[in-house]
């Protein structure tokens, strides 16, 4: 059963006729062509699909549609303005923290839901902030090292 | 882009002239098989405007190999390798190559596309020489620019000489640069992939947004290698808008969307026959052994080992073993299919484009080159994207809906289901030391589910011998080449095994290995890994729970050193610190071959301690990520990095090499914090545990 639901994406209003409980995955995916939010075990095991609801690291693949009606939802696609990258994307790519980077887009996501809050979180609460989600490739350790320095670039020195 | 824009092959003939020729005129390199095309046409190609563009059938895992080749290039073309675009794994654009695995990219791609590279380099200095009137010697070229040195004002450039077109001046082989003049090779370079992955940008096979696309959910058989007798689908097909093919016991539901394919797809009742055999994740060890023993062969052998046994003062006798782990890539397999009534197009994730060519060409009864495949950035493959299952189902119910492009995206049920494994396998060895405890008398090693692949390293063994099975279809499951295939097996069964006999006769596990290696650059190697990580000599087990390991794979070298804490009430095992020393020869991207090794501990980490595939019969009890364990951010250890310097210009490959000794620096840094000897992979809690009961007490 279609329904009309509108949300905040990447800080624009958008309005999708889909079902309530169809899972925000596939329609940043499939309706609205945003790719950059993976699918990786569609059961919120794996962190691929992490985007922000209200500020908040959410498992797009485990969130319906009707969950996010008048919310604010924030993809990979919406971090960076006018072309400039967010200080968590930027120490991604220089610390080259990904191989394959299929994992990328939710780790730099629930980074960010994580510096947002805290940009002092220490490493272990780093950890505990990005325990959800997997990397095969293993970039773990340089994951760690760019959510810090990100962490130190916006304002956040230990 | 017409594949006849930059392929061709030209008569040895034309080598008394430089020109170009207009682009479109010369007839296509057959990309035959088995064969690196020798005109460097194939790789490279200079546009009007002067932009290099480098063809190579390799594809982007994630290991970087965007970014090494471009490296290559921009050394011999004096270009910043972020300048040099990349056009990897398409079989229509590029020479064939062999599947991107076994660390094949920088051992045989590397030095062929660095001869072109050199070789367009010396024609376009000819080019420039008589174009500006002035010798090569007097040449200096950076940029795409070539200029005279004593009149800079006097320049070039690619795009001036070549004109977008081909060129045709052949020096044969030219020597690449000489390592003292080298600016590129050796120094930190952004990946050329990093924006694009940072910002959700880059593309997957899965990404692919083709108008029209139907995404196929396939029907699949409750265990593996049964096949479908008969299939109700009259429910799935109620639901508007999907539609259902069947291609011999290929069905699948098509919808544009993937999620309510998926739900059809549940609507369909399907009955499958096939056997099942007797036999589980606990029994599969036994069966190997029974299945592998009527046809066990000495694949090697020196020596007579019984006559070396009466040597020895301290034998051991041990039973390592090893379950099957699935390659569980986070982008599971997915390929995407469009038939034109006259050519197959596939999209997909894939190690060997042109391997999935010639499968996706058998199963339809085309000839290769009605097949095109073209390789997406691909999200992991460590061995489990070599084959093209995927891409055969796609391209077989394409073939069905002529002009519509089907996608089929395995869920992580079916990835898990599907994946063929690294093999389980049983190594049982029985060997000795002699009394003066400086060399092995004998090494007697019986295989099941594995074969003897990287089983001797460069150690003196008087005699030895290793029997392997010959028995087709041995396993059970399906089973595949995972990382540096049976080579990490092989390293955990010696490297353990070296390790207790060390511990037996009282003798420090690196004085050990030092009387025993017989080559230098191994030995080498273990100084400086023992150096860098601080290894204090004493006989184990110390407490300290400090473990070593060696391995090889090809002319790879690497000598790992870890250290783990036990938890001997739970017996969870976290590894603590993990160092490797590594030997690949020439290391030409230092960050990204660190990235490699990095990746290659952290993988094995589940390798080691919590990956194992559960099975009954045929069926798959893993089916996501919350029973089949990936090593999470709170296992990961600190690592540490050690490149020998070697002086070579011979690159190797990384891929493979940092995997082969991980299991095993684990399983002896456990013996020694604990005392127990772990000889099962992966090292559970629960395998730890029934370990620590055998250690005798004090």
């Amino acid at each position: 059963m279609k329904a009309t639901v509108s949300f905040m994406l990447n800080g624009k209003p958008v309005t999708v006729e889909s079902p309530r409980d169809r899972m925000l995955v596939w329609v940043l995916r499939d309706e609205l062509g945003l790719t950059g939010t993976k699918v990786g075990c569609e059961a919120g095991l794996c962190g691929a699909c992490t985007v922000l609801v209200d500020s908040e690291a959410m498992p797009s693949c485990s969130t319906a549609l009707g969950d996010v009606a008048g919310k604010s939802v924030l993809t990979i696609e919406g971090l960076a303005v006018d072309g400039k990258l967010n200080p968590v994307q930027e120490a991604f790519r220089e610390h080259s923290a990904f191989q394959c980077g299929y994992c990328t887009s939710g780790m730099i996501m629930a980074a960010w839901a994580l510096l947002k809050k805290k940009p002092k979180a220490t490493r272990s609460e780093i950890i505990e902030a990005m325990e959800g989600n997997l990397c095969r490739c293993g970039a773990h350790v340089r994951i760690l090292d760019a959510v810090e320095s990100a962490g130190q670039a916006m304002g956040g020195a230990r | 882009m017409r594949r006849r824009d930059f392929l061709e092959s030209v008569a040895a003939g034309t080598l008394t002239l430089f020109f170009t020729s207009p682009l479109g005129s010369a007839p296509i390199v057959p990309t035959r098989p088995g064969a690196y095309p020798e005109d460097f046409n194939a790789y490279l190609k200079i546009a009007a405007d002067g932009r290099v563009t480098c063809m190579v059938g390799k594809v982007e895992l994630g290991q970087g190999a965007m970014t090494v080749l471009a490296m290559l290039v921009g050394e011999e073309l004096e270009l910043d390798p972020a300048k040099v675009e990349m056009v990897l794994g398409d079989t229509d654009l590029c020479p064939w190559d062999m599947p991107t695995g076994g660390s094949l990219t920088m051992w045989h791609t590397a030095p062929v596309l660095r001869g072109a590279a050199a070789e367009a380099r010396a024609v376009l200095l000819r080019m420039a020489s008589r174009a500006l009137g002035a010798p090569v010697s007097d040449l200096a070229m950076k940029d795409g620019a070539i200029w005279m040195k004593s009149a800079p004002a006097r320049r070039t450039t690619f795009g001036e000489l070549v004109q977008g077109r081909k060129l045709e001046r052949h020096l044969g082989k030219v020597k690449p640069k000489a390592l003292a003049d080298c600016t590129v090779i050796g120094r930190r370079v952004s990946r050329k992939d990093a924006l694009a992955k940072v910002t959700g940008a880059a593309k997957y096979a899965g990404d692919l947004r083709l108008p029209g696309t139907l995404h196929a959910c396939i029907l699949r058989p409750p265990a593996q290698g049964q096949t479908l007798v008969a299939a109700d689908t009259s429910a799935a097909e109620r639901v508007h808008g999907v539609r259902i093919v069947r291609d011999g016991s290929l069905l699948a539901v098509l919808h544009p969307q993937p999620d309510v394919a998926h739900k059809a797809l549940a609507l369909v009742k399907g009955t499958f026959e096939g056997p099942e055999p007797d036999v589980d994740d606990a029994r599969i060890y036994q069966y190997l052994v029974d299945r592998a023993a009527p046809g066990q062969r000495v694949v090697i052998s020196r020596g007579d080992v019984a006559v070396g046994e009466k040597r020895a003062a301290t034998v051991v006798e041990a039973e390592y073993r090893n379950a099957y782990e699935s390659h569980a890539t986070l982008e599971p397999h997915v390929s995407v299919a469009q038939w034109d009534g006259n050519r197959m197009t596939v999209w997909s994730s894939t190690q060997s484009p042109f391997v999935f060519r010639d499968s996706v060409a058998e199963a339809l009864k085309l000839p290769p080159d009605k097949v095109h495949v073209i390789a997406q950035l691909v999200g992991g493959g460590f061995g489990g994207k070599l084959a093209g299952p995927d891409a055969v189902e796609a391209a077989r119910l394409a073939r069905q809906v002529p002009g519509v492009p089907i996608q089929v995206a395995w869920n992580r049920e079916e990835d898990l289901f599907l994946d063929g494994y690294r093999p389980a396998a049983v190594v049982k060895i029985r060997a000795g030391l002699d009394a003066g405890r400086g060399a092995i008398t004998f090494w007697d090693c019986t295989a099941a589910g594995v074969s003897q692949g990287e089983a001797e390293l460069a150690y003196d063994m008087q005699t030895s011998r290793y029997q392997a099975p010959t028995v087709p279809n041995l396993h059970p499951l399906k089973v595949g080449a995972w990382r540096a295939p049976n080579a990490h097996t092989n390293a955990f069964a010696r490297e353990s095994q070296l390790d207790a006999l060390a511990a037996k006769a009282g003798l420090d596990p690196v004085t050990l290995r030092r009387r025993l290696i017989t080559d230098g650059r191994l030995l080498n190697l273990l100084e400086q890994a023992v150096e860098a990580f601080g290894w204090e000599p004493a006989p184990g087990p110390t407490g300290r729970g400090i473990g070593l390991a060696c391995g090889a794979w090809r002319q790879g070298l690497v000598v790992a050193i870890a250290q783990v804490s036990v938890d001997k009430a739970t017996g969870k095992v976290k590894a603590e610190r993990v160092l490797e020393a590594v030997d690949v020869g020439l290391v030409v991207n230092p960050d990204g071959a660190r990235q490699q090794v990095e990746g290659a501990i952290t993988q094995c980490i589940g390798q080691a301690l919590s990956e194992e595939i559960r099975f009954r019969g045929g069926r798959i009890l893993d089916k996501n990520f919350d029973t089949y364990l990936l090593p999470r951010f709170s296992a990961i250890p600190r690592i540490q990095v050690v490149f020998a310097d070697t002086g070579t210009s011979v690159t190797q490959g990384i891929g493979e090499p940092p995997v082969v000794p991980v299991a095993a620096a684990l399983a002896n840094a456990v013996f020694d914090a604990t005392g127990a000897r772990v000889t099962h992979v992966p090292f559970t809690p629960e395998r730890v545990l029934e370990a620590l009961k055998h250690v005798p007490a004090k």
